[in-house]
């Protein structure tokens, strides 16, 4: 490796600091002022892209190729910034004072119906743009050749963080978007419209999105998986860099991109391993970021003050119905459904763990599909490299999704809120790509293929009893645990750390254990889910199968035991009677989960439990 | 008399504010020793490295000889030390019988256990200790509905849990009407007299304060300026210069 | 004459804790009135109400005249309503010209406008430090920052919210001569306080809040000499 190639490498690197900059910075100052984490952030991202491989072509033929590039650059990122401007209007507006939970899961619906709307738009091939006018040759360094337009990029970057600097510390509205980022009431009680500064910041955030992705264009063409791809990384620059931070962005992008640059020459295969790495560091070193600040979690959890009664009568009645209605399944239905049967009752485990931490513990994993992809992988593998039968494979799949819990666990009871869910996010994401990138051994793409069950275990009837034992035991096992002392500790936890504390409880630890916990029984239907199926893709441990589980857990209500249950065991049904209907699943998704939102800022079956109890309460003496 | 908590040179600042300087005080057995000060005196600043939830810059904490300086409040709360906090801290989701069995169950370490049931653990010592502050009528009540001057009692009943010998009470009965106050503290009061546990405790109400201290420890700006017996504060001009400012004549003694 | 400022019937809560019983009160135009009352008995939540940042609170809010129990705080501030927090809530992040900066509304005709360089003979000491961060001053200073910050809004009446609290007697002192100079130049003023001493040199009128209910309303010479009243309320 000589040093010409290694400048190259880092100028290469630079290069894409800067585009990962312009998306972590506006991502993170939406951050500061609304307090909203914007999922959406890579769909505008992806809409900057689009937008400008729409315009650059009449505007390059009616104003010339400079002029046309440029405008058409400037005007996509300003469609985008107006697509901002209507977000803020018509969704996060009304729900600034929801769950934050809630904030990320509405801003993820965004994501869904934007998916759909661009490949409607503009079809689901890759669109590559035309090269910039004047700067789409090379120049010469140190004997490599280098691409004028990458050198323009590198400049893009600082150029972007000095007008910020400019915006936020020359003009008014930029010291009222820093004074709102510290303290948004004071700033309303000086008579400043928070309203109108909350919609300028976001026009402002998805601008410079819609900018990145403009500029992205003659590099890489526009394609609809750019939101996803994107976002992670951008989640981890803003993490890393400190939430709210322009200059921690700054800084947060040159080292991830240059970390991937050079990455790519000594772990081509696992760069994302890498920025893990550096992340897990960083947070360990400085929980709030490079140049973050500590700040106190945000008080609002969804607890509502309902103690947890066991069963009653009727509820174990119910139980033993269905128990025996599950059993007595197979002589009513087909194969078929004895498959639909066997994914009710894995996500029903799977919603169940994650309701686990989530609803009983106040941890919000975003990425809790690691851990039931982890299961699914590690049976898979077992069975692929070792040549394990079932029996022992499936053994591994709580193996593996334990460990995974444990590690990604250490750091991510270090944080809470917002940040943990973010951090849970990346840690999948990482998982994924390590799924995704290894193709030697995880087949990449495709996955592995021909994960079938032990002979005697190959029928339908008997993998599904076999499910029903494995999955009913340990729901079980999670439902008994959450009225045991060690549910007891971390819902005490979610209550008052305070008080957790201040009774001798090591409050850290016990989350660390009950996120490992989780993690395993979700392994558990991992591991079930890759038999029935007789292969696994990265699909498993995607984004949009962690945010599956969180709309199972809220579908059924966050503060019931049996809701996530039943949400978790309704998903499945609903994807397989209503997805081959529309050509718009995600759409439809994504929609439901706005209304849902913003009609039930509490959840649903938790806003009806909620009214019940008040209605009970009232009655009490 | 043995003393229970010695307190030493102990100093605290923040970003260069000096919230506490060069402190020291004891606390004997069975002794309740009240420290008053206007705000910003350094009262809290004080408590929580106390009780272990900040570290101070320097000085020495020692319980019953041993030194805790900087341990975190769990450790403390091993030690011997209950606690009850400005803000009432509770599980809101959890019934007040299972608000103290849960500080039960921390105190025979059971709380990693994944069998047996959490709310069957320790009920009649649970009882005992709630019917002791007067809420056992009450158990079975989620403690997020309860009215706040009894979410006060059951932080008082979650803090005798563990049979302390030590009990740290900040602004024990802010946010109560007057005659609630005065209620708490003195069931607070009897209680410890009757176990024989120390209490060290804030407060901004002098009715309570005369009425319950057996010392007065006061502080302003972060330094102590007055320490002794309640008639001998009472009479300090120093003390009526800066804190009992509003009034012509120092308050009452209540009988 | 109607009061610059009057709020009937205000009730306030914190989530289940109702704080505010039926508060009623008027602060005529050109007034100083002393709000009183000890720690907690509902003085910050009344100010806080009476601008409109409570969530959760009923009652009627006029201001010069007009109905302003809908209007959302900023509304309130650019009619002419400053605020003056307890907790001071400086921008820690902003110097002290930025803090200035956010405050800035136009002026109003019938006062003096408010700049930084006329604030700065008012409070010399934050003429020295005008490109300091508000977060490296001391207590006292960011407390005469926070006053001039909302006269840059130009108000016609302020809400100060224990001005004294934590300073040092020197300071307080200081303190009372800028609030006596704003009454000068015609400030209408809702002074919450604990301190008597301070609010008695100050105030036209006073109320005496205890437990979220006023207990006393009238001049504040009747207040500062009646003993029992003073021993029920306001001794510490």
């Amino acid at each position: 490796m000589d040093l010409s190639f290694v400048v190259v490498q880092f100028l290469t690197g630079l290069a894409s600091a800067s585009n990962l900059f312009l998306i972590a910075c506006g991502l993170t100052i939406i951050f500061g002022v609304t307090r909203i984490v914007n999922f959406a952030h890579g769909s505008f991202y992806m809409l900057g892209a689009y937008m400008a491989y729409t315009l650059v072509g009449p505007l390059m033929s009616a104003l010339g190729g400079v002029v046309g590039f440029w405008g058409a650059v400037l005007l996509a990122a300003c469609a985008v910034g107006l697509v901002g401007v209507a977000m803020e209007v018509l969704l996060l507006r009304r729900i600034y004072r929801a769950h934050e939970l809630f904030q990320l899961l509405a801003t993820f619906g965004v994501v869904l119906v934007m998916q759909d709307l661009v490949v409607v738009i503009w079809g689901p091939e890759e669109l590559l743009g035309p090269r910039a006018p004047g700067i789409s040759g090379s120049i010469e360094i140190m004997g490599q050749r280098f691409p004028e337009y990458e050198a323009v990029m590198i400049l893009a970057g600082p150029a972007v963080l000095g007008l910020l600097w400019l915006l936020f510390h020359r003009t008014r509205w930029g010291t009222l978007v820093r004074a709102a980022t510290q303290d948004r009431e004071m700033v309303g009680a000086l008579g400043v419209n928070q309203g109108l500064l909350f919609t300028g910041v976001l026009f402002l955030g998805a601008f410079l999105a819609g900018l990145a992705g403009a500029l992205q264009l003659p590099r890489e063409p526009a394609n609809p998986f750019m939101d996803f791809n994107i976002i992670a990384e951008a989640f981890v620059v803003t993490v890393i860099g400190g939430m709210g931070n322009v200059l921690g962005a700054f800084l947060a992008a040159f080292i991830i991109a240059e970390l991937q640059a050079f990455g790519i020459l000594i772990f081509p295969k696992i760069t994302l391993v890498l920025i893990f790495l550096v992340m897990a560091v960083v947070l360990v070193i400085r929980p709030w970021g490079l140049l973050g600040k500590p700040e106190a979690p945000s008080g609002h959890g969804f607890a509502t003050d309902r103690p947890l009664r066991p069963l009653s009568g009727k509820g174990q009645l119910a139980i033993a119905l269905l128990l025996a209605g599950l059993l007595a399944l197979p002589l009513v239905v087909d194969d078929y459904g004895l498959n639909l049967a066997i994914e009710v009752l894995v996500f029903a485990l799977f919603a169940f763990s994650l309701n686990f931490i989530m609803g009983n513990g106040g941890m919000v994993s975003f990425g809790h599909a690691a851990y039931f992809g982890l299961g699914a992988y590690g049976a898979a593998l077992t069975v692929k490299h070792l040549g394990a039968p079932m029996e022992l494979a499936i053994l591994a799949a709580p193996v593996a999704a334990a460990a995974g819990g444990l590690l990604f666990g250490w750091f991510v009871v270090r944080l809470s809120g917002v940040y943990l869910a973010m951090l849970t996010l990346a840690f999948a994401q990482i998982v994924w790509s390590i799924a995704f990138q290894w193709w030697e051994v995880t087949g990449g793409d495709n996955g592995l293929i021909g994960i079938w069950p032990s002979s005697w275990a190959s029928g339908r009837l008997v993998y599904y009893y076999l499910t029903l034992i494995i999955c009913g035991a340990a729901i079980a096992v999670l439902w008994r645990a959450v009225f045991a002392p060690f549910g007891y500790t971390l819902r005490a936890g979610r209550d008052s750390p305070l008080r957790t504390d201040a009774i001798g409880i090591d409050l850290r630890r016990h989350q660390w254990l009950g996120f490992a916990f989780a993690g395993t029984a979700a392994g558990i239907a991992g591991g079930v889910f890759v038999f029935s199926k007789g292969n696994v893709d990265p699909g498993v441990l995607s984004i949009p199968t962690s945010v599956d589980g969180l709309v199972m857990v809220l579908l059924g209500g966050i503060q019931t035991l049996t809701g996530p249950l039943l949400g978790g065991a309704v998903f499945p049904l609903l994807e397989a009677y209503v997805m081959p209907l529309t050509d718009y699943w995600r759409a439809i998704l994504g929609g439901v989960i706005i209304a849902l939102v913003l009609a039930f800022p509490t959840g649903i079956v938790g806003f009806f439990d909620n009214r019940a109890h008040v209605a009970s309460e009232a009655r009490e003496p | 008399m043995n003393t229970v908590l010695q307190v030493e040179r102990l100093a605290k600042a923040f970003g260069g504010v000096k919230a506490v300087t060069d402190l020291s005080f004891g606390v004997e057995a069975g002794e309740l020793l009240a420290i008053i000060g206007p705000n910003g005196a350094g009262k809290s600043t004080c408590f929580n490295m106390v009780g272990g939830q900040l570290t101070p810059d320097s000085g020495t904490v020692r319980l019953s000889g041993r030194d805790i300086t900087g341990l975190p409040p769990r450790a403390i709360w091993r030690l011997g030390v209950g606690r009850t906090f400005q803000i009432t801290a509770t599980f809101a989701s959890m019934t007040l019988r299972e608000n103290v069995q849960m500080a039960l169950i921390s105190h025979h370490r059971r709380v990693r256990a994944l069998w047996p049931k959490a709310n069957g653990l320790y009920r009649e010592e649970a009882m005992a200790v709630l019917a002791r502050v007067g809420m056992a009528d009450q158990a079975e009540r989620a403690c997020g509905v309860l009215a706040y001057g009894d979410i006060k009692r059951v932080e008082l009943a979650v803090a005798l849990a563990n049979e302390p010998k030590l009990l740290l009470m900040d602004e024990p009965t802010a946010g109560m009407a007057p005659g609630e106050r005065i209620a708490l503290m003195g069931l607070a009061a009897e209680i410890v007299r009757e176990r024989g546990i120390s209490v060290l405790f804030t407060e901004h109400d002098m009715d309570v304060v005369f009425a319950h201290a057996n010392r007065i420890l006061v502080l302003d700006r972060g330094r102590a300026i007055a320490s002794g017996p309640p008639s001998q504060v009472r009479a300090d001009p120093e003390v009526r210069r800066i804190y009992l400012g509003g009034a012509a004549e120092p308050p009452e003694p209540v009988s | 004459m109607t009061p610059l400022i009057a709020i009937e019937n205000l009730d306030a809560y914190y989530g289940q804790a109702h704080i505010l019983f039926g508060v009623n009160l008027e602060v005529g135009r050109g007034e100083v009135v002393a709000l009183l009352g000890r720690n907690g008995a509902g003085k910050t939540t009344t100010l806080k109400s009476v601008m409109g940042l409570v969530a959760n609170q009923r009652g009627t809010r006029r201001f010069d005249g007009r109905d302003v129990s809908r209007l959302p705080p900023y509304r309130l501030a650019q009619l002419g309503l400053g605020y003056v927090p307890e907790e001071r809530r400086i921008f820690t992040e902003l110097t002290v010209m930025e803090n200035l900066e956010v405050g800035r509304q136009p002026a109003r005709d019938n006062l003096t406008p408010w700049t930084p360089e006329r604030l700065f003979e008012m409070f010399p000491n934050l003429a020295e430090m005008r490109d300091r961060p508000g977060g490296r001053m001391s207590g006292g200073e960011q407390q005469m920052l926070t006053i001039a910050r909302t006269l840059m809004g130009n108000p016609s009446a302020i809400l100060l919210d224990e001005p004294s609290e934590g300073l040092a007697p020197v300071i307080v002192e200081q303190m009372a001569r800028s609030i006596a100079a704003l009454k000068a130049e015609g400030l209408t003023v809702l002074l919450s306080e604990q301190n008597l001493y301070f609010a008695r040199e100050l105030s036209d009128r006073a109320y005496v809040i205890e437990s979220g209910r006023i207990r006393y309303e009238g001049s504040m010479a009747e207040l500062a000499a009646d003993e029992s009243l003073r021993q029920a309320y306001l001794t510490v």
